[in-house]
């Protein structure tokens, strides 16, 4: 579609040229808009149409309450530009879609979900197509408005009272006076040998279109406004303030209860949080078995296990049990040292990594129970402490299976019970 | 509904001298009368309560949170979306109308296109509402929109729900679009022809100053053909997005890929179902027999067979495909969904959709308005019935017996049910009212009298 075409589609709009200064009037002297005619049916529109187009003239209409069929090539109307206008939205549409699921998802702000890919062409689908049709639509129905100059409050047909029947049953012709070839005698004669129903001088719309000056202020006042909350929220931008930011909706922000470490009135200390009462020991808490709960015994580690705990099946099945769930990521399942967290580390090679200990190694092995006990509880350097997900039972038992570990590396047959050695090759 | 001609004002011919006229004439004097039949103020008013007693119960589901509702584990999607996707299907008739029907040349559609396309706006308000409301904290919606953030997040375009805002947010706009443009040269006919000058203001600001230039005929048609050229494939993607919120979630009786075409087609049905109802006493009421003719139900009737065949069809495919996949958790899905606690929903569903429209077939059935009225409001029934089927079978027990569950609905879920629907009527009753009802200049345009030589 050439530029041309669309020049010459606004030209035959524009009705809106003044008038020459030698320019044709009405029978009382007004200014004249054009030559009005009146038809009863499509077809008597569409052969005045072919009359008037062959006698060449340029700045007419014709009017109609529905699409007459045919009336394009009666009249010629060049094509319009709208299709083109429509694909070009299209495809726009489809780049903003595609674009902005690409740079959101794929790029600024990446997330993994279910271990799909960042961008996917599949998974962008739906969205693009959607803001493609929505792009598109929105272009026909607004370009449509605007290559046909609506909204438009304001016209000389208004002011002819027949007219008003064009959206109901009659047709027209409106040969307009800023057309070049308009002639005040052999336009109105061209008009008679279509054989109109009636013919009628349009006088010029004399409407001023723009709005009262009350619309201008209040327009200009309300937009002043609406940047008072913008401009506030640029100005106090990366500011600091002492005051609680605003909850608009509360949510459940603030709730009725007292937090550790804060104020509580009802108190005389006025602690929320409340020290123990002086002489008095939390049930459970004694631990007076020092051997059982800390390892101990008198100053110097455990070399047995507790009278509470006994060594047996159970307690090594148990143990076992807890060791895979514990220590293994870094200690590994024979006790090495080369857990998935060690092998992760070296592959990154950070330097500063210390690796955990192989639980197999003399000095270790060496180390009584109350020792291993109490690196389990407390952790060590660098391990951290296990004793608040760990129960004191089950660190029994781990101990007890991290010395059956260590026996395991320098073990041999005979260290397996006589009834199972068949099973072993 | 014999009763009602004595407002003889509605059924007197229409004035006017000509064929045009007498098509203007018919559908204006519907706005333009002072005082519409009694049985509109009767409609409105119960509408309009149905409507308040919706604000009250959203009002207090916004202060109490959506714990007044029955939905809790295992089915915590509940009637919320259950309704959702419901309205969403009805809102599928009017641009199929319009934009398919338009593009196959099918003239009969120029009768019913209007409302159609008005009741598939007020449809997909209705639907909006439910995913709005059911989120818990509705004051958070915008979460879901692609705006810039101090936490700097962005919405995740790869679920399908996000897919779905899109999707539906799009269709609302478009079919908004195409049913004011269509409106505008009606909007024209009634500014033309009104008598006060608020009605003029009001209707010529509405028609945006449309005067019926041939030149301006031109481009309007193309745009015309355009958004039904856009429109087209986007009724149809609405429904797949909507049924991909289940296919693409791995739950059996979810997790299957006959589930677009089968909602689409399972919208039509509905959607036609639900033009029928409000157009078979709107023609009675307003004394449009002879532009709403008894051939346009008849071709409406088939299209519903039609589509309740091929919803049927889905049916037994579905269960075909569950046995044929050799799926144990999909068979026992589907076993629980038709003889499981759920037995009594599901056969609802198959007789109201499967076995009633079966008697379209029949002519005789195709010309009672009666027998046509009571169908379709079964079928909208069915059609609520088959969402919930779909969601609540399917959650209620899923892969975990130990969390398995039975849904029960509180009032308020029949409230806001209800009250959904006395939105719908509200619009739709002011609509009938203010806005020309039947697409006048298309009418025109297809008359015979337009094309007088041939
Ligand atoms: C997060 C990794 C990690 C886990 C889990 C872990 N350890 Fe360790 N462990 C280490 C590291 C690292 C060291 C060496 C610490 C150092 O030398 O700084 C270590 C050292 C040790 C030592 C040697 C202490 C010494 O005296 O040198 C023992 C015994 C031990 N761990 C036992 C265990 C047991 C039993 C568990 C399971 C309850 C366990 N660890 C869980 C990282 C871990």
């Amino acid at each position: 579609m050439s530029d041309e075409e669309s020049k010459s589609e606004s030209a035959m709009d524009n009705t809106e040229d003044k008038p020459k200064s030698d320019a044709p009037t009405t029978a009382n002297g007004e200014p004249l808009h054009g030559v009005l005619a009146e038809y009863h049916t499509p077809k008597e529109l569409l052969a005045a149409a072919e009359k008037i187009r062959d006698a060449g003239y340029t700045v007419w209409d014709t009017y109609s309450p529905f699409p007459v069929h045919g009336i394009e090539k009666a009249q010629g109307i060049p094509w319009t530009i709208l299709p083109w206008l429509v694909f070009g939205a299209g495809c726009t549409g489809l780049t903003v879609g595609l674009g902005m699921q690409l740079w959101t998802n794929g790029v600024d702000y990446k997330y993994l979900i279910s271990g799909k890919p960042f961008f996917s062409i599949a998974a962008n689908i739906p969205i693009t197509f959607e803001i493609t049709v929505l792009f598109s639509a929105l272009t026909a129905f607004g370009g449509m408005l605007a290559l046909n100059r609506l909204p438009k409050p304001s016209h000389a047909l208004d002011h002819v009272e027949r007219f008003n029947r064009v959206t109901d049953d009659r047709f027209f012709a409106l040969i307009e006076a800023t057309d070049p070839k308009f002639d005040d005698t052999a336009t109105r004669t061209l008009i008679a040998e279509t054989s109109p129903h009636h013919v009628e001088d349009v006088p010029a719309d004399t409407r001023s279109e723009n709005l009262p000056k009350f619309f201008t202020y209040v327009a200009a006042f309300l937009a002043l406004t609406a940047l008072i909350p913008l401009g506030y929220a640029y100005s106090v931008r990366g500011t600091t303030s002492t005051q609680p930011r605003i909850h608009i909706v509360p949510d459940m922000d603030f709730q009725q209860k007292f937090k550790p470490q804060r104020g509580n009135p009802f108190f005389e200390d006025g602690r929320a949080m409340r020290p123990q009462i002086e002489g008095t020991v939390a049930s459970g808490d004694l631990q007076d078995d020092s051997h059982f709960y800390r390892g101990k015994v008198g100053k110097a580690w455990a070399r047995t296990f507790p009278s509470r705990f006994t060594p047996n099946e159970a307690a090594m099945q148990r143990g076992r049990e807890r060791y895979d769930i514990f220590c293994v990521p870094c200690h590994s399942v024979t006790g090495n040292g080369s857990g998935i967290v060690a092998q992760h580390a070296l592959e990154l090679a950070e330097g500063t990594w210390i690796p955990p200990t192989n639980l197999t190694l003399a000095n270790i092995k060496q180390q009584p129970v109350g020792e291993l006990y109490n690196t389990i509880t407390h952790g060590i350097r660098n391990m951290p402490a296990y004793g608040s997900q760990i129960d004191p039972e089950d660190r029994w038992a781990i101990v007890l299976y991290v010395r059956a570990l260590q026996r395991a590396q320098a073990g041999n047959v005979s260290h397996v019970p006589a009834a199972k050695r068949a099973g072993l090759k | 509904m014999a009763q009602i001609t004595h407002y003889s004002q509605w059924q007197d011919a229409p004035a006017g001298d000509n064929e045009f006229a007498k098509i203007t004439d018919a559908v204006v004097r519907v706005v333009e009368t002072p005082r519409p039949p009694p049985a509109w103020y009767m409609a409105f008013a119960l509408a309009l309560s149905w409507l308040g007693i919706l604000q009250l119960c959203i009002g207090f589901l916004f202060w109490e949170g959506i714990g007044i509702w029955g939905n809790m584990h295992p089915v915590a999607w509940g009637w919320p979306i259950v309704n959702f996707v419901f309205w969403v299907g009805i809102g599928h008739a009017g641009t199929l109308i319009s934009a398919v029907l338009f593009l196959f040349r099918q003239n009969w559609r120029t009768a019913i296109n209007r409302s159609a396309e008005a009741m598939t706006i007020f449809a997909v308000i209705c639907a909006l509402l439910f995913p709005g409301i059911h989120i818990g904290r509705p004051w958070l919606p915008y979460w879901m929109f692609p705006l810039p953030n101090q936490m700097d997040l962005w919405p995740q375009f790869r679920s399908p729900l996000a897919w779905d805002v899109f999707a539906v947010g799009t269709y609302f706009t478009v079919s908004l679009l195409f049913w004011y443009m269509g409106m505008i040269p009606d909007l024209a006919t009634i500014r033309n022809r009104a008598k006060s000058t608020l009605r003029r203001f009001i209707y010529g600001a509405l028609a945006m100053g449309w005067r019926g230039s041939s030149r301006q005929w031109h481009r309007y048609e193309r745009a015309y053909l355009i958004l039904a050229a856009l429109a087209t494939p986007l009724v149809l993607s609405v429904h797949s997005v909507v049924s991909f919120d289940f296919a693409t979630a791995q739950l059996p009786g979810w997790h299957t890929t006959i589930f677009p075409p089968y909602f689409v087609a399972g919208a039509i049905f509905s959607g036609f179902a639900m033009v029928v109802t409000l157009l078979i006493p709107a023609r009675q009421f307003f004394g449009l027999k002879g532009l709403i003719e008894m051939k346009h139900l008849d071709m409406m009737c088939r299209i519903i067979l039609a589509t309740g065949t091929i919803v049927g069809y889905a049916y037994a495919m579905e269960f075909f495909v569950a046995w044929y996949s050799g799926s144990h958790y999909e068979g026992f899905a589907f076993i629980n969904r038709a003889f499981g606690p759920y037995a009594w929903a599901y056969w609802t569903m198959v007789s109201c959709n499967v076995i009633f429209p079966q008697m379209f077939w029949f002519k005789k059935i195709r010309g009672n308005l009666w027998a046509m009225m009571l169908i379709c409001i079964v079928v909208n029934v069915g059609m609520w019935f088959e969402r919930f089927v779909i969601i609540a079978t399917s959650l209620h027990r899923d892969f975990l017996p130990s969390s398995w569950g039975y849904f029960i609905p509180t009032p308020f879920d029949f409230l806001v049910l209800m009250g959904s629907f006395g939105l719908f009527f509200t619009l739709f009753l002011l609509f009938c009212r203010f806005l020309p009802i039947v697409a006048i200049a298309e009418i025109k345009s297809v008359h015979p009298a337009a094309h007088g030589d041939h």
